[in-house]
């Protein structure tokens, strides 16, 4: 077939450009100039270079690093025991309800932070709570969707004939798994592990909530030292190390993402589990969905518990004013709301120009759009502290401040979700609306709005979602009188007593349903346009 | 309708794409651009759309200079290779949507809907969703949706391409019917011989982004302007000799009872039968039989007819054979 590739009209190059300057310009700002100002807070002392070696060296941080480096390798290995059988089951066969149970193991991964963790102090008995294993277990809920989604994809596409073939070959089950699963999902599992660990390397409020004061992690550490004992420059130092980490951490990633090729598509309907396998899928499917929905039932259960029964009392509590917050937590939820909304209009503004650029094959920007993802929510929350207390961008006591930092979190995913689709478009399409008469503006309104109304919707209320739940970034920047509803939950959490507990599982639950809202409104909203 | 072409070059990426085409359509006139993959035919129908604008010449509609027209304001109806229906709209939604664009009435909207859904034979097919039609019907529909606005020059690129078999020559037929009830202006690419000799008043030929020979079915078939056309359209028995080729129709090698040539091999194809033989003095030929065919390895008598030998110049260009291109 011929190809095609017109000259550009100076309109469409000037669009073009501006497709690539906006999240240029954006990620400038808010993203590398941040960085700049940390990496200068901790190597520059009065003008001259000056590296924080004794920050670097010193016995606390290096037991920090190596407890940032195993919980996040154990983290990683558990969450891949736990999710390979249930990508085994969801990706191998079709079931009654697959596409069901695919949505719901997806739902830990937007539930925010602070969620999870205060879900797991719901749920485990007094004593463990604050352990390394509920640590280690919150981790696993939240990845396990990594897994599923990207091995599963994976494996979904593989030809099942592939099986039938070794086995005509003379390979027993036991070989077949071992000769042929492993060595073909090899790629798919490396770089399901490389995300799973960059979570977990990076994990704030999990680690924040349930580490207590006994566990710290780089990231967490970042925050006691900046934010509770003011030390900038031993937090500067920690941030420094954190960067070079997660840097490396990213470049591996990326490099095990590219060898895993883009996104496959499966090519036949998988066939329905026979025998054996029915019994096997079924226990797979209902021991994971129970596995999930525990930390989440349980935070419903604490959060309706008062004293001598169940009742209503804790979200009653939630229009008063307390000492805990300036303001009653009715009002983070609206803060919350408030910023999200604001987070997602600027994440859709950066994002939207940017997934178009990528879509369009702009490499560089995709990787340079990737990077606040892997970057950690604290250390950008860090970063905004540093860089923008003087003027002419003194935004410390600004309410601009929290949705910018949340949209920066949040663009990553609105380029991600959008930038297939966006590849997926037929450009025959506009020119068959043109040949038929439809001026440049219809065809705009008429087919290729249309057309990505659904993706748009789902890449907004994946923003809006990440912006209601973020807490890394937040916590650094958000103002007294303002406080979001992540934040009011640490807070509440911080404080003794059952009642503040009980305050805090109730706004966790509010948070819960609005998030997940949020990515099921998105989803389903929109079915009639959404063929 | 008229169209023309006039010294037109499209350059894509610092590649000629098309090289100086001068071509001419006349009202009511059908003709087909014919050629191997990148021989320029698609953007040349690109450039008649308004689709692609030609980096230097001009695009001429009734004597009027319209290289500078985008396609909204043509007026020239164009059916896409496997069809490019909006996957967001109905069957109906498709169809109407160039009546719709043009602001008709509502009424009216809906009456050409069915009037063009009845040209194309899918009269109740408007509510379906067009992610369930086959491709067969995917290509009438396309084929209704360019109708629909009551283009004057229809462009059509590889209208049957995704389709095979039977169900091809149905819609071939179909649309020739078609073609001649609407009496309208039709520029049809294809790459098969058989689709273009069916469809065309005049077969274009391309090569290379260039015009080879401009000729109604017969005349190309009758004096092939060089050696590599008359490979093209399917005649194998080509001598070359310095500068000259000599061209011995299928038709008019005759196959009878006798001695002289061997039978290589004998191919049905449909109601007759490929040969190729060997004739003693080594050269290979094609032929043609209807009914009773010999089979490998038969002797027989080989006769050449006088009329359907052709001398014609040798392609010496940068595509020294068909099958390089493609």
């Amino acid at each position: 077939m011929d190809r095609h590739r017109r000259a550009l009209t100076p309109a469409e190059r000037a669009t073009r450009a501006a497709t690539v300057a906006i999240p240029v310009a954006f990620l400038a700002l808010f993203f590398a100039w941040p960085l700049v100002a940390i990496l200068r807070r901790s190597l520059v002392v009065d003008g001259a270079l000056d590296v924080p070696l004794d920050v670097l060296t010193a016995s606390s941080t290096r037991e920090i690093a190596w407890f940032t480096l195993w919980q996040a390798t154990v983290s990683t290995v558990l969450t891949l025991l736990a999710g390979l059988p249930l990508a085994w089951a969801l990706s191998r066969f079709s079931f009654r309800g697959r596409s069901l149970v695919e949505a719901l193991v997806l739902v830990p991964f937007v539930l925010p932070t602070v969620v999870v963790a205060t879900a797991f102090v719901a749920l485990l008995p007094d004593g463990i709570e604050h352990t390394v294993w509920a640590i280690l277990l919150a981790h696993v809920f939240f990845n396990v969707a990594v897994v599923v989604r990207i091995v599963g994809a994976y494996w979904g596409a593989l030809d099942a004939r592939l099986w039938d073939a070794a086995a005509t070959l003379g390979a027993g089950p036991a070989q077949r798994q071992l000769r042929l699963t492993l060595p073909l999902l090899a790629p798919a599992l490396a770089s399901a592990a490389s995300i799973a660990f960059l979570f977990c390397f990076t994990s704030f409020g999990v680690i924040l909530v349930l580490g207590g004061i006994r566990y710290a992690t780089l990231e967490t550490e970042i925050y006691n030292q900046a934010a509770r004992l003011f030390d900038l420059r031993t937090a500067a130092a920690l941030a420094l190390l954190q960067l070079a980490a997660v840097a490396a951490v990213v470049t591996v990633s990326g490099v095990l993402e590219r060898r895993l090729g883009g996104a496959r598509r499966a090519g036949r309907r998988p066939p329905r589990p026979r025998h054996g396998e029915r019994v096997a899928v079924a226990a797979v499917v209902v021991v994971s969905l129970g596995l999930l929905a525990l930390p989440p039932l349980a935070l419903v259960v604490r959060s309706l518990q008062v004293s001598g029964g169940y009742g209503l009392r804790h979200f009653a509590s939630l229009a008063e004013t307390t000492p805990a917050l300036l303001v009653s937590p009715w009002h983070a939820v609206l803060n919350s709301l408030l910023f999200a909304t604001a987070a997602t209009a600027i994440a859709l503004g950066v994002g939207v120009p940017a997934a178009i650029a990528v879509a369009r094959g702009s490499r560089g920007l995709d990787v340079t759009l990737m990077l606040p993802l892997g970057a950690s929510a604290a250390m950008l929350g860090f970063g905004f502290l540093l860089a923008f207390d003087r003027a002419p961008l003194d935004l410390r006591s600004s309410l601009a401040i929290v949705p910018l930092a949340q949209a920066l979190v949040a663009t990553p995913f609105v380029v991600r979700s959008l930038v297939p689709a966006l590849r997926a478009r037929d450009p025959r399409l506009p020119e068959a609306a043109a040949v038929l008469g439809a001026s440049p503006a219809q065809v705009r309104r008429e087919i290729e709005l249309p057309l990505v109304a659904r993706p748009l919707a789902v890449a907004a209320g994946l923003a809006f979602a990440v912006a209601l739940g973020e807490f890394g970034a937040t916590v650094f920047v958000f103002r007294a009188d303002w406080p979001t509803v992540p934040v009011a939950i640490f807070r509440f959490l911080g404080r003794p007593g059952a009642d503040n507990v009980g305050t805090a599982m109730a706004l966790c639950v509010v948070l819960m349903a609005l998030v997940v809202a949020a990515s099921l409104v998105s989803q389903r909203g929109l079915g009639r346009s959404a063929r | 309708m008229r169209l023309a072409l006039e010294h037109v070059d499209v350059t894509l990426d610092g590649a000629g794409i098309v090289d100086d085409v001068s071509l001419e359509v006349a009202a009511g006139e059908r003709l087909a651009l014919l050629g191997p993959s990148g021989a320029g035919k698609s953007t040349l129908l690109r450039v008649l759309a308004g689709l692609e604008r030609p980096s230097s010449g001009r695009v001429l509609v009734d004597g009027a200079d319209v290289t500078a027209l985008p396609a909204h304001r043509r007026g020239i109806g164009l059916v896409f290779q496997d069809a490019a229906l909006f996957p967001h709209r109905t069957v109906a939604e498709n169809v109407g949507f160039g009546p719709k664009v043009a602001g008709l009435p509502r009424g009216e909207q809906g009456a050409r809907v069915e009037e063009a859904l009845a040209l194309v034979g899918l009269a109740h097919a408007g509510d379906r969703d067009v992610t369930t039609l086959s491709g067969g019907e995917a290509q009438r529909i396309a084929l209704a949706r360019a109708l629909a606005p009551r283009p004057s020059a229809l462009l059509l690129d590889e209208p049957l391409g995704a389709l095979d078999g039977p169900l091809r020559l149905r819609l071939q037929e179909d649309l020739r019917e078609l073609f001649e009830r609407l009496s309208l202006t039709v520029v049809h690419v294809t790459h098969d011989v058989g689709e273009a000799f069916a469809l065309g008043d005049r077969v274009a030929i391309l090569r290379g982004g260039r015009v080879a020979q401009v000729a109604p079915p017969e005349t190309l078939w009758a004096h092939p302007a060089d050696d590599w056309v008359a490979r093209f359209l399917g005649m194998r028995n080509v001598a070359r000799d310095g500068d000259r080729a000599t061209v011995t129709r299928p038709d008019a090698v005759r196959i009878g009872p006798g001695t002289g040539a061997t039978v290589v091999s004998a191919d049905r194809d449909g109601p007759f039968v490929r040969l190729r033989v060997r004739r003693d003095d080594g050269v290979e030929l094609d032929a043609v039989s209807l009914g009773e065919a010999p089979e490998p390895g038969d002797v027989v008598a080989v006769e050449i007819e006088p009329t359907g030998v052709l001398e014609v110049p040798v392609w010496r260009g940068p595509l020294d054979s068909p099958a390089s291109q493609g």
